[in-house]
């Protein structure tokens, strides 16, 4: 699609700032209408932040909006709404427990003599939904209706409220595939009636699939716009997540011992019904093994799987042999597995407690209630982990909350490790860490493994999977797409593997 | 979908919960009927709603509050607190009977819209909020008197005494008044958008907020609704009885929960029929009346299954409410 | 992040301080405050009542207002103590009132006390062994515990209406054994627990400070309160660290009803009879309030054993203060309302912030 005159809707020099975190440093995206433009870039790119200033959640510390050619700053998603500028979310934002047609209509309900009008709001409803080649009884509840059809309302109804701007936030992470073709259908007759639309995805495929248009987005900063016709998968991926000159670390000795070691966790055919298809994996005792793949291709679905935090819906898992059956984390805990995960702040930290008591946590845990550890004891590990991982804080009474992102991630870190586990699973154990915590961190953990700790190391920086892992498995759309061990890969081939496409 | 799975839905469904509802009150007055020689004669079936209406229209505020995802414990003590401030205003300051009414109305609004603004400005827990309002209520009511006052009103007499005839029997003003506010409230539910922004609420606030409706405005509604309604109970409770005492209404709250619970309102709001709290009363009425025309088991026995019909429906709530995900 | 998210946490956001730092600031003076209020109440009964801190020696028992105050409020402690556990891990837990009467009213029908004359002289006995009837009094508020944990933690009930259900069912249950009449207790021994005198001291203290011990020693010298803590502050990361978050929920809703079964036996003995009409009426309001007013944050977490049992003392002298000062006991009510509100409030961080931005101003 040739683009045309002047972009709908510019945004130059964006700068956003939180406290002491730059969230976008002179973003800026350009969205033409009739043309699909899909936003891309990992976590932290800053991409969400920047939809949040469009739509008037966050106001931009400087920089500029241009909307048909008026500049606009809109307070509030009601203001930006007003403007023509509507998001259809992730999770949909509308009430399931009301009907279709009122959904549609809410807060602006079609009346009679002052009542609201029923049959009216049902023969609109309907009409609105053929628009978009919907027909559903618009008098059932949307919660009756899968998560694909409550898209198609949460659209029809933007196009109600005369949208010239459609955002769509990552629409199809909860979607399977003949419900993402039903998406694109809608996006493609909405795109031949003039609609700029703009497509935050972290999918590869669909992104190809449907897009026009491509901006990149990295560390807060817009690092190009692209046709999609003009950029290849590998180029993309490359954009996305960079190769920097990997650290040289030769480690090709151990990676050969951990060959022979026996199997540790043996994983058959696990799978969970909209997060992972089905997926095998081995681990070697002392073997790092590197999970790789862009975000939402399953890795944390995979590591949760293991970990007993989700059921298994197909799949079994054996351990030294023998199969398990992982009820809660507990369970798995007690066979000797960790789990570091991503989302320190809500999952890992329990921000109001001391260093101390979230170093040991996990292992008071294990030992059960009555085996307290003594408060001299667990002082005197406190200390020696702050001492070995270098974790800077007033003292180990302080509340983990205090402390920098990088140095909660070490005390939980530590908490894993004082469980003394077979199997340690880090969940992006680096991300938002300065480069000096990253390499500590991470030598420490390859020291362990040399010592007969396995790891899983999940991580989105690619230079530092294939700078540490003895063998690296490849996720791509929640799909397993390739093993391979240390050496098999380099920067250009680990994209490849990534992008399913040869250079 | 499979014939299992549009069974699960529809069983899911407000209409279902309602439905059954309906059908266990026409087993309960069968039964009852077979059990009992004159029980299904016309006037033990009116007495159901003139014992009940000052329930009905605590139900009927409880049912908006619920709707909406919270919850009034306070409904109890407003009733007696507008028992008290009628009888002691006719008593005691001689006021004519059209105002005392008026004014205990509008102060019943209030104290429900007081406690509205409290919930949603500050954030606080509904349960908490409606607790202390409860003791400030109920200790108001000891304040203006510790013992029973008399009402001997002529237009408070007079509603006591009226008997408004009907085929078979005959039904009470404070029946009517109670009906008359029911078909008000459908209709409200329904037709208005302040009922249809209750429902939303009740669904999902995030959503509701971010689609532009007045949720703070409509929660201090719809408490304060609750508050008019519960001191409309009082008025018909004063009615009833001819007195204001601070030991009215003790547990009525949980009453007007039990009966819009079991009347198909989901606990967690958005889901559920206004007219579910008349089935719902009926039913806990018909209890009520069963365990007296049996005459062998004491009337403690109400108390003990009507926790029981509670648990049973907010169990099956709760499964339902799981399977659908 | 999805925007809903966003508009929520933009919603909640307070620039500062941090939710961290006030929570480190009750950390920090976990008793000050209750302590203080208790001292300020002391104090105004000091003035308004002559010879308030006098104690005297009679019979060998301990007499004076002090003592009085605390027998009183012994019921209201172990409640406290109870629903102290139940706050901290984000629950409630309204039906306390209803197992006060229930198990007093087990305890009195089982006790009872029958005349017979032994040797001319009349004397009371117990329908069955004293110690059996407390163990079944006591058994039937575990099996409440047991109910109300199992519909939090295995049914996944909101604990609100889980205790609801408890509220009514039990109180009917009650006043169904007794027939809403009430049973007196003839029977001497019993009496011990609620009035009798231990080295001068009330029994009923004894008890309350042996609960208080064992509960204390249970939290701090296994990981107890350490696991309530986590489960209180962020049940998701405490269940990814291993702990048993569904047994611990389920142990505290017993622990509560245990505790409030203590107590409905304490205040049956007291009063030598068992009214399930009436007993334990409201208790649960004034157990919430003082755990509140101690320090327990409504929103789980950070708790204090102590603050609760300071709170209990400062509601029973209110309502000593109260009734020393000639006011109506009704203005009881109206008053303990009112600083629940204000309670309430000053852990709302909304009332904070408007605070703030009026002081700043």
């Amino acid at each position: 699609m040739e683009h045309p005159a002047a972009p709908l809707l510019a945004l130059a020099g964006i700068d956003k700032q939180f406290t002491g975190v730059k969230a976008l440093i002179g973003a800026g995206l350009n969205l033409y209408a009739g043309e699909v433009h899909t936003l891309m870039g990992q976590n932290g790119a800053g991409k969400s932040t920047l939809i949040k200033v469009l739509t008037g959640v966050y106001t931009p510390d400087s920089g500029s909006i241009v909307f048909d050619g008026a500049a606009i700053s809109p307070r509030s998603t009601q203001e930006a709404q007003a403007i023509g500028i509507s998001t259809v979310y992730q999770e949909v934002n509308l009430c399931p427990n009301l009907s279709v047609a009122e959904n549609l209509f809410i807060g602006s309900y079609p009346r009679r003599f002052g009542l609201v009008d029923w049959r009216a709001m049902a023969r609109q409803a309907r009409a609105l939904l053929a628009q978009l080649q919907v027909d559903i009884d618009v008098t059932a509840p949307l919660g009756r209706y899968p998560l694909a059809i409550q898209q198609m309302v949460a659209i029809a109804r933007a196009l109600r409220i005369s949208a010239r701007v459609l955002i769509l936030d990552e629409p199809t992470s909860s979607l399977d595939e003949a419900e993402v073709q039903l998406l694109f259908g809608v996006l493609r007759r909405l795109r031949e009636q003039g609609m700029a639309i703009l497509f935050v995805t972290h999918f590869l495929e669909q992104t190809y699939a449907i897009s026009d248009r491509i901006t990149v987005m990295r560390n807060g900063e817009r690092e190009g716009e692209y046709l999609c016709k003009d950029l290849s998968r590998i180029d993309l991926v490359n954009k996305m997540v960079g190769v920097a000159a990997p650290q040289a670390e030769s480690a090709a000795a151990h990676a050969a011992d951990v060959a022979e070691q026996p199997v540790l966790l043996h994983a058959r055919g696990i799978a969970r019904k909209g997060a992972l298809a089905p997926l095998d994996l081995t681990i070697r005792q002392g073997e790092m093994l590197g999970l790789c793949g862009l975000l939402g291709s399953g890795r944390t679905e995979t590591a949760r799987l293991l970990f007993g935090a989700d059921k298994l819906d197909a799949g079994a898992i054996d351990i030294h042999g023998r199969a398990q059956a992982f009820g809660a984390p507990r369970d798995a805990i007690a066979q000797g597995i960790g789990f570091c995960s991503e989302d320190r702040k809500h999952e890992g930290a329990i921000l109001e407690l001391s260093v101390r008591e979230n170093l040991i946590l996990a292992l008071q845990a294990k030992r059960g209630m009555l085996r307290a550890i003594p408060l001299r004891r667990q002082q005197a590990m406190a200390a020696d982990y702050v001492a070995w991982l270098g974790i800077k804080s007033a003292g180990i009474d302080t509340p983990i909350g205090l402390l920098s992102g990088g140095n909660q991630q070490k005390v939980l870190l530590a908490r894993w490790l004082a469980t003394e586990p077979a199997l340690l699973i880090l969940d992006e154990p680096t991300r938002g860490i300065d480069v000096q915590a990253k390499k500590e961190i991470m030598t420490f953990v390859s020291g362990l493994c040399r010592k007969g700790m396995a790891v899983l190391f999940i991580s989105s920086e690619l230079p530092e999977v294939l700078a540490w892992s003895d063998r690296m498995l490849v996720l791509r759309d929640r799909k397993a797409c390739g093993s391979y061990r240390r050496g098999e890969l380099d920067e250009t081939t680990v994209l490849q593997a990534i992008a399913g496409q040869a250079a | 979908m499979s014939a299992a799975a549009r069974m699960r839905t529809w069983s899911a469904s407000p209409r279902f919960t309602s439905l059954v509802t309906v059908v266990l009150l026409l087993v309960m007055l069968g039964a009852g009927g077979l059990a009992y020689p004159g029980f299904l004669s016309e006037q033990v079936l009116f007495n159901l709603l003139i014992d009940n209406a000052f329930l009905l229209v605590l139900a009927i505020g409880m049912g908006f509050v619920i709707l909406s995802g919270g919850i009034d414990l306070s409904v109890g003590a407003v009733l007696a607190l507008s028992t008290m401030l009628c009888a002691w205003l006719l008593q005691v300051a001689h006021w004519p009977a059209p105002w005392v009414v008026a004014l205990v109305l509008l102060l019943g609004a209030a104290f429900g819209a007081a406690m509205g603004a409290l919930i949603h400005y500050f954030r606080l827990q509904a349960f908490i909020v409606t607790l202390a309002g409860m003791f400030l209520a109920r200790g108001l009511c000891y304040l203006i008197s510790v013992e029973s006052i008399t009402i001997d009103n002529p237009l408070f007499v007079s509603m006591s005494r009226t008997q408004l005839p009907l085929p078979g029997g005959f039904i009470s003003p404070g029946a009517l008044v109670a009906l008359a506010v029911l078909v008000a409230a459908i209709l409200v539910a329904r037709y208005s958008a302040f009922g249809r922004a209750v429902y939303a609420i009740g669904g999902n606030e995030q959503s509701a907020l971010m689609m532009g409706l007045p949720v703070g405005r409509t929660r201090v509604g719809v408490y304060a609704l609750s508050g008019f309604c519960a001191a409309l109970g009082g008025v018909l409770f004063a009615f009833y009885m001819l007195s204001g005492y601070g030991l009215h209404g003790q547990g009525a709250e949980l009453d007007a929960i039990a009966a819009v619970v079991i009347g198909g309102t989901l606990l967690a709001g958005g889901v559920g029929y206004i007219a579910g709290a008349l089935s719902g009363v009926l039913v806990l009425g018909a209890i009520q009346t069963l365990i007296a025309f049996d005459g062998t088991l004491s009337s403690w026995w109400t108390k003990i299954v009507i926790g029981a019909l509670l648990f049973v429906f907010c169990v099956v709530q709760r499964l339902l409410g799981a399977s659908k995900k | 992040m999805s925007g809903a998210k966003v508009t929520a946490a933009l919603a909640t956001a307070a620039p500062t301080p941090t939710r961290i730092a006030l929570a480190l600031g009750r950390l920090r003076h976990p008793l000050a405050r209750p302590l203080l209020a208790l001292a300020l109440l002391l104090l105004l009964d000091f003035f308004l009542v002559p010879g308030f801190f006098h104690l005297a020696v009679k019979d060998g028992h301990l007499y004076g207002s002090l003592v009085d105050i605390a027998n009183r409020a012994a019921p209201l402690m172990l409640a406290a103590i109870g629903m102290t556990l139940v706050i901290a891990t984000r629950g409630i837990d309204i039906s306390v009132g209803a197992v006060v009467a229930l198990s007093g009213t087990v305890a009195a029908v089982l006790v009872g006390g029958t005349m017979v004359i032994q040797n001319g002289v009349p004397s009371y006995v117990s329908r069955i062994p004293m110690g059996w009837a407390l163990a079944a009094a006591l058994g039937a508020a575990v099996l409440c515990g047991a109910w109300n944990g199992l519909l939090v933690a295995g049914l996944k009930l909101q604990p609100i209406v889980a205790t609801l259900i408890l509220m009514v069912g039990g109180r009917g249950l009650a006043q169904l054994l007794t027939d809403g009449q009430i049973v007196t207790v003839y029977y001497q021994p019993f009496f011990f627990l609620g009035s009798g005198y231990l080295f001068g001291l009330p029994c009923a203290l004894f008890i309350v400070a042996i609960v208080f011990a064992a509960t204390a020693l249970l939290l701090h010298k296994t990981a107890l309160g350490m696991f309530i803590q986590a489960v209180g502050l962020n049940p998701v990361a405490a269940r990814l660290a291993g702990v048993r978050t569904a047994a611990l929920t389920f142990f505290v809703y017993v622990f509560c009803s245990a505790c409030a079964g203590v107590a409905g036996l304490m205040i049956c003995s007291n009063i030598k009879s068992a009214d399930a009409n009436n007993a334990g009426l409201l208790l649960e309001l004034d157990a919430i309030l003082a755990v509140t007013l101690g320090g327990t944050l409504l929103a789980g977490g950070s708790f204090s054993l102590a603050g609760s049992v300071v709170g209990a003392l400062i509601i029973q002298t209110l309502t000593y203060t109260i009734y020393a000062m000639g006011v109506a006991p009704e203005v009881n009510m109206v008053v303990k309302a009112v600083v629940v509100f204000l309670v309430c409030m000053s852990q709302s961080a909304q009332f904070r912030r408007l605070f703030m931005r009026g002081r700043a101003a």
